[in-house]
């Protein structure tokens, strides 16, 4: 992270912890989403519905019925997206890197799941929501995407102009003194 | 504060995720068409004591469009289908026939 | 006097003491008490004074129903008014002052009103305000507000912070007394997400109070030990000091969490906002005891029966030396017991039933309490405390039989069930006249979701006031809505034979008016048995009616005592039922909450989401002045040393024109419309022909919506064949996006055309000037030469390292490049272009700047050429729509008989004939008027500016068949009185022919 990104979002040791990530690779996908269409892009195995899978190197996450999301290391995205161009061929598809466009956060702590439910109209409660799935929603008065990479371990997907914004409603949220201790 | 099934995603939505499109079902009347049709088009809107079809975006979310069968009364949601149709599912009719014997506002053939 | 008993008070713990102070005067209390008990125990009957006559006024009750003791609390930023003494729990150095009097809680020179309130009835305000009619804003108006208001509005910034909670659960139990215990149990049981909530700090509710022993063990042991198995359950979650505030559509029901309001100085939230949704919510709210309407009964001392016994044995609390009960119900009679067996006396229990009470009865006279029954209270005597009661016969007029002396009355009209929750959502009661109260009626229920109920009502709360029958009401209605065939066994609970309950609306029955004029019904808002017959009579039949012109309801416990009196009263005067005459609305919250918890975290610099750019930090740095344009921040201007903001444009202005200028023009939305119909869906988005559009070319297109209107334009570039990027306004990339979603989604979903959204994804900096190309040429990289790049082409490379898509287009008339990096070197190459542009003396520049550039040009801008009324055929812009093309958005609008009209307003060009600046949105009269009198509009102001280049105010202004009176001078009142007249002129002030931009 540079040195103006680290003056804007300095890490916060809440009751949960909240950090910015350095910059990512992220591609979308837009286009059929069954083995001949997108899966020629992103491999056979396509995330199910709301679902972020694992795959070589990549994370793909679900977006809607037609669009899926490619996380990546930031320096393979162009190659990736030449191969993708390349296996969808002349089909009807969009692919463009979006990496520049989101911020992403870190949210770290066994009382995660009760920072999220602050500021997402979501069911955080354990079994209702895990690591595997992707949620697109808001936070507070933006749109964000989330999933959970561990029990404790949150990561949201915001726009990058208002990573200012998400930063510090997730630090009010993650505040000391503001732990429900609900699912703990 | 109303919960629609997104029948894109599966998510059942809470309203703030929603944008609210209004009447479902229009049809466009463009260039060459009379004034009645395209004041129609454009301005007559139903609003039923009743079985209403309307249009939500579900745009903190998927980001699509579906329609929504409901009750402007009770608020009572018979089904919510993708918007990609001219007319309801004939499950979702047979549904508020049965809730509502007799209902009309427009007919679907 | 009020005092502490040396025994008793099982609430509080007397080990811990507490020191707190009440209008500057320290007192002591326990941990445990409420600051109204706390209050009592000092002697502190007198907590405030009535809204309208400024009486005198005590605690009435114990809880959340409480209209009297209503107190300031604390102060600077933890200052709140209207805070109920009897829901305040007390902490050490709590700071409460008394509200409503002047100049003090003891001498209240608004008590005149008392005195005069035969003149001051029901209306009175507005009978008697309203003629003069220029009075009311200068006399009256500020005569009644400085007398009128309950407590202080708060003067520092509230210091706490506030936070939302998004929960959700199968089923939501309200309240925590042994109803709700019971139905948690049996939830419990299921195995589904149950969430139980009690409004106060303790489990039990009334049960802690009225029982001894519980299933064998003694009332608290019970309570502790239910919520000992209920916490050992991993399915349930139990919050005290959390209120169902209210229930709304589908399941969704806000509960408000006071988290410190007892401890302010702890970490944390001071309130928490629980948004939750249930599939089942089971109230079990209990019932709120009604007062009795005698003469005086608002007289400090005079409390509900049920409240003296919390105080007593919940606090430890006596209210009086000697309480005589007032009643037309058994369960006052426990308060006559508790009172005798505290060692206090009760000189008698007078019941308006002529048959008296159960087995109570029998107790109270074995403990030589003397009951009269068929009496009621004809007066209670007294200043601001009461000293004694006279007695009389309840059926007759009120002559006194017998006068008792007395230091406390205790009043019980019988029990409203708290039924608040379930009419939140549409659920309907029915009058129970045997019971004499509204309860649910579960016909017509609370609709969900699926049509079915989602709301239960249990115990207490729907009408089963006897414990035994509460609590196996509660494990009924549970066990069915949750699907639970065996539940836990009810547990033993004492049962006792009662006599019926009779209504009484009135003491006596027969009272005249004298009785009638001092017989309180709402005690905050001073309304009177007689103002409700007052308003009755005058013709306010309806109850909302009568609410409104009495005031019956409206004061903060929103007539939680008051509204079942009052409407029997108005049933009374109308000679109609009590069901007929109906309730009025009872809507959330069920009491008040704050409005921090409704803001929840959104406050300060989380109130909305700001945008930045990725050059925001450095327009900061440089202390640009930003202005909002949409949730974006955009440098206004970039003021230097001492200069104004007119100042700063003006410079940055000569300076572009003369040298060069950089813009960040991140915020124009970028759209990538991609696919093989791409073409054809941008010919029905925009009213031009895009499809014929060259790669590599651009082309500056209007978007129109259905209704005709111009909604957004923008530079569309062709990428390939298959792609288009289209430029939306800053404010428009959004809502553009969606449009084009809209369509592609609900009306030509087969069309092979697919959009994303790039705005985040690339700063774009404008470099304009006569020395822009130069500029560019330093940094290096590609070809910016006329002959490579041309007017409205582009073309990818990369300018000084960066990777670049640079945009031959201008909105300010010079010679112009739009470059578009990644959003991530947006900040390097703003101070790459700095740095090449330093010999040219490079200016940033803000949007005031680019406003006025582009007017001198005759540009027009959304949002002030257009306002959702204006086409594009009147901003002169035919050349932009297409005449070849079948169908666009907006086409079929345009042909309407009133969007040809030749009158229509059009744009035009307006120069002041002194030079001046036209204000803006001045308009234009004509000759004659209009049939309200008023000159005859011909025109208006949609840009005015002082343009630097041209040395005088410039304006584009919309003038009826503007463009046909070239040279005419037109005339512009201003709101001074004043006038300014203006010439009509072409719209392009500046380089007519192009050629600066085309170099």
């Amino acid at each position: 992270m540079s040195e103006t990104e680290t003056a804007s979002f300095p890490p916060f040791n809440g009751y949960v912890t909240v950090s910015k990530d350095a910059s990512i690779g992220m591609i979308t996908l837009r286009g059929a989403l069954n083995s001949k269409g997108l899966g020629l892009a992103v491999g056979k195995s396509l995330p199910k519905e709301r679902c972020i899978l694992d795959a070589k190197d990549m994370q793909v996450a679900w977006m809607s019925p037609d669009e899926l999301m490619v996380l990546c290391p930031k320096e393979n995205v162009a190659n990736l997206e030449a191969d993708f161009q390349k296996s969808l061929g002349s089909q009807h598809a969009l692919v463009s890197d979006v990496s520049d466009a989101r911020a992403v956060f870190t949210l770290k702590g066994t009382n995660v799941r009760e920072v999220v439910a602050k500021l997402a109209p979501v069911d955080m409660a354990p079994g209702h929501f895990g690591t595997g799935e992707m949620r697109r929603t808001r936070f507070g008065q933006i749109a964000a995407a989330f999933w959970m990479t561990a029990d404790d371990e949150v990561k949201i997907i915001c726009f990058r102009s208002v990573a200012q914004y998400m930063y510090q409603q997730l630090c009010v949220c993650a505040a000391r003194g503001s732990e429900l201790d609900l699912w703990t | 504060m109303l919960i629609f099934e997104c029948p894109y995603c599966g998510i059942h939505a809470d309203e703030t995720e929603l944008s609210p499109g209004g009447e479902a079902h229009l049809k466009r009347f463009g260039p060459g068409a009379s004034d009645e049709d395209f004041e129609g088009y454009l301005f007559m809107r139903e609003n039923p004591k009743g079985v209403h079809f309307e249009r939500w975006r579900h745009s903190n979310g998927c980001g699509k469009w579906f329609h929504a069968a409901r009750c402007t009364m009770t608020l009572e949601v018979f089904g919510t289908y993708k918007a990609q149709t001219f007319e309801p599912p004939q499950e979702i009719k047979d549904k508020i026939t049965a809730k509502r014997p007799g209902w009309s506002w427009r007919t679907f053939s | 006097m009020s005092t502490r008993l040396s025994s008793g008070g099982r609430l509080i713990d007397t080990s811990k003491p507490i020191s707190f102070t009440f209008n500057g005067k320290s007192l002591k209390g326990y941990e445990g008490d409420t600051l109204a008990s706390a209050l009592l125990a000092n002697d502190q009957m007198l907590m405030g004074r009535s809204f309208k006559y400024h009486r005198p006024r005590g605690v009435v009750s114990s809880g959340a129903e409480e209209p009297n003791a209503l107190v300031n609390l604390g102060k600077g930023g933890k200052f709140e008014p209207n805070q109920r003494a009897t829901t305040t729990e007390l902490f050490e150095g709590l700071q409460a002052t008394s509200q409503n009097h002047w100049p003090s809680l003891e001498f209240d020179i608004g008590a005149i009103n008392s005195k005069l309130s035969r003149f001051l009835p029901a209306g009175f305000y507005y009978k008697m305000f309203i003629h003069p009619r220029p009075l009311w804003k200068h006399v009256y108006e500020p005569f009644i507000r400085q007398s009128a208001g309950l407590g202080q509005a708060p003067s520092a910034k509230d210091s706490s912070t506030y936070e939302h909670f998004y929960a959700f659960y199968d089923i939501a139990i309200i309240g925590g007394g042994l109803a709700g215990l019971q139905a948690a149990r049996v939830a419990g049981a299921s195995g589904k997400r149950v969430l139980l909530m009690e409004q106060t700090a303790h489990w039990g509710g009334r049960a802690q109070i009225d029982e001894e022993m519980v299933d064998g063990v003694p009332v608290d042991k019970f309570v502790d030990d239910t919520v000992a198995h209920l916490q050992s359950l991993p399915n349930v979650t139990l919050r005290t000091r959390m209120m169902g505030a209210g229930i709304y559509d589908h399941g969704y029901l806000l509960g408000y969490e006071r988290l410190s309001d007892h401890v302010p100085d702890a970490a944390g939230p001071r309130h928490r906002l629980w948004r939750i949704r249930v599939g089942h919510i089971i109230t079990a709210t209990g019932a709120i005891e009604r007062p009795l309407s005698f003469a005086e009964n608002d007289k400090p001392g005079v409390v509900l029966a049920s409240a003296l016994r919390d105080y007593l044995i919940g606090y430890g609390v006596s209210l009086g030396d000697r309480t005589v009960v007032v009643t037309n119900n058994d369960d006052a009679y426990l308060t006559a017991i508790a009172v005798k067996n505290a060692g206090l006396d009760v000189p008698a229990i007078i019941d308006a039933r002529q048959g008296g009470a159960g087995e109570l009865g029998e107790k109270a006279r074995a403990l030589g309490i003397r009951v009269e029954t068929g009496k009621g209270i004809a007066r209670v005597l007294g200043g601001k405390r009461v000293t004694g009661v006279q007695i009389c016969a309840q059926v007759g007029e009120g002559a006194p039989l017998e006068e008792i002396p007395c230091d406390c009355v205790a009043m019980s009209g019988g029990w409203s069930p708290v039924v608040h929750l379930w009419s939140h959502c549409g659920g309907k009661l029915y009058w129970d006249a045997e019971n004499v109260m509204f309860r649910p009626d579960v016909q017509n229920y609370p609709i969900g979701y699926d049509g079915n109920t989602f709301v239960a009502v249990v115990g207490a709360a729907n009408g089963h006031l006897a414990l035994d029958a509460a609590i196996k009401d509660a494990c009924d209605q549970t066990a069915s809505l949750a699907g639970v065939s065996n539940p836990p066994e009810l547990p033993s609970v004492a049962s006792r034979q009662d006599a019926l309950i009779e209504a009484v609306w009135m003491m006596p029955a027969g009272a005249g008016i004298k009785l009638r004029s001092k017989a309180w019904l709402d005690f905050q808002n001073d309304v009177k048995v007689s103002d409700l017959q007052l308003a009755a009579q005058e013709g306010f039949e309806s109850v909302e009616h009568a609410k409104r012109y009495t005031t019956l309801g409206m004061a903060t416990d929103q007539g939680k005592l008051s509204n079942i009196n009052g409407l029997a009263t108005l049933a009374g005067a109308l000679n109609a039922d009590i069901p007929a005459v109906g309730t009025t609305t009872f809507r959330p919250p069920y009491t008040p909450i704050s409005m921090g918890a409704i803001a929840g975290h959104s406050r300060d610099e989380v109130f909305q989401p700001i945008r930045q750019t990725p050059m925001h930090k450095w327009h900061e740095a440089k202390g640009a002045y930003m202005e909002p344009v949409g949730y974006w921040r955009r440098p206004y201007c970039y003021p230097r040393g001492g200069e104004t903001h007119a100042q700063a444009v003006e410079r940055e202005i000569n300076q572009t024109r003369s040298s060069l200028g950089l813009l960040d023009a991140s915020t124009l939305g970028k759209l990538v419309v991609k696919g093989p119909d791409a073409g054809k869906f941008l010919d029905m988005l925009y009213t031009n022909m895009m499809s014929t559009l060259k790669p590599g070319k651009c082309r500056y297109g209007l978007m129109c919506s259905e209704n005709g209107f111009l909604m957004d334009d923008g530079v569309v570039a062709r990428i390939d064949e298959d792609t288009f990027l289209c430029h939306t306004t800053s404010g428009g990339a959004d809502r553009i996006h969606a449009h084009m979603e809209e369509w592609l989604q609900t009306e030509w979903w087969d069309w092979k055309v697919y959009v994303v959204n790039l705005t985040e994804q690339l700063a774009q900096v404008a470099v304009v000037g006569p020395n822009a190309r130069r500029a560019l040429e330093k940094l290096g990289g590609m070809d910016v030469s006329k002959e490579a790049l041309a007017f409205m082409e582009w073309k990818d490379g990369t300018l000084g390292g960066f990777d670049a898509r640079v945009y031959r287009i201008s909105f300010s008339g010079e010679l112009s490049y739009e470059i578009a990096v990644l959003a991530g070197q947006g900040l390097a190459f703003w101070n790459a272009l700095l740095e090449a542009g330093e010999e040219f003396g490079v200016t940033p520049y803000g949007t005031e700047a680019l406003h006025v550039m582009r007017a001198e040009k005759g540009f027009i801008m959304i949002g002030d050429e257009t306002d959702g009324t204006v086409i594009p055929q009147d901003l002169g812009l035919q050349w932009a729509i297409s005449k070849k093309k079948e169908d666009f958005l907006g086409k079929r609008a345009q042909e309407r008989s009133h969007m040809v009209d030749p009158d229509r307003w059009r744009l035009v060009g307006l120069e002041t004939t002194d030079g001046s600046v036209l204000p803006d949105g001045a308009y234009a009269v004509g000759e004659g008027k209009n049939a309200n009198g008023q000159k005859n509009t011909i025109g208006r102001v949609t840009s005015t500016y002082y343009s630097p280049t041209l040395k005088r105010g410039i304006a584009m202004g919309l003038v009826q068949n503007g463009p046909e009176r070239m040279g005419e001078v037109i005339v512009f009142p201003k709101t001074d009185g004043t006038e300014v007249t203006a010439k009509i002129v072409d719209q392009v002030f500046y380089d007519k022919e192009g050629d600066k931009q085309d170099v």
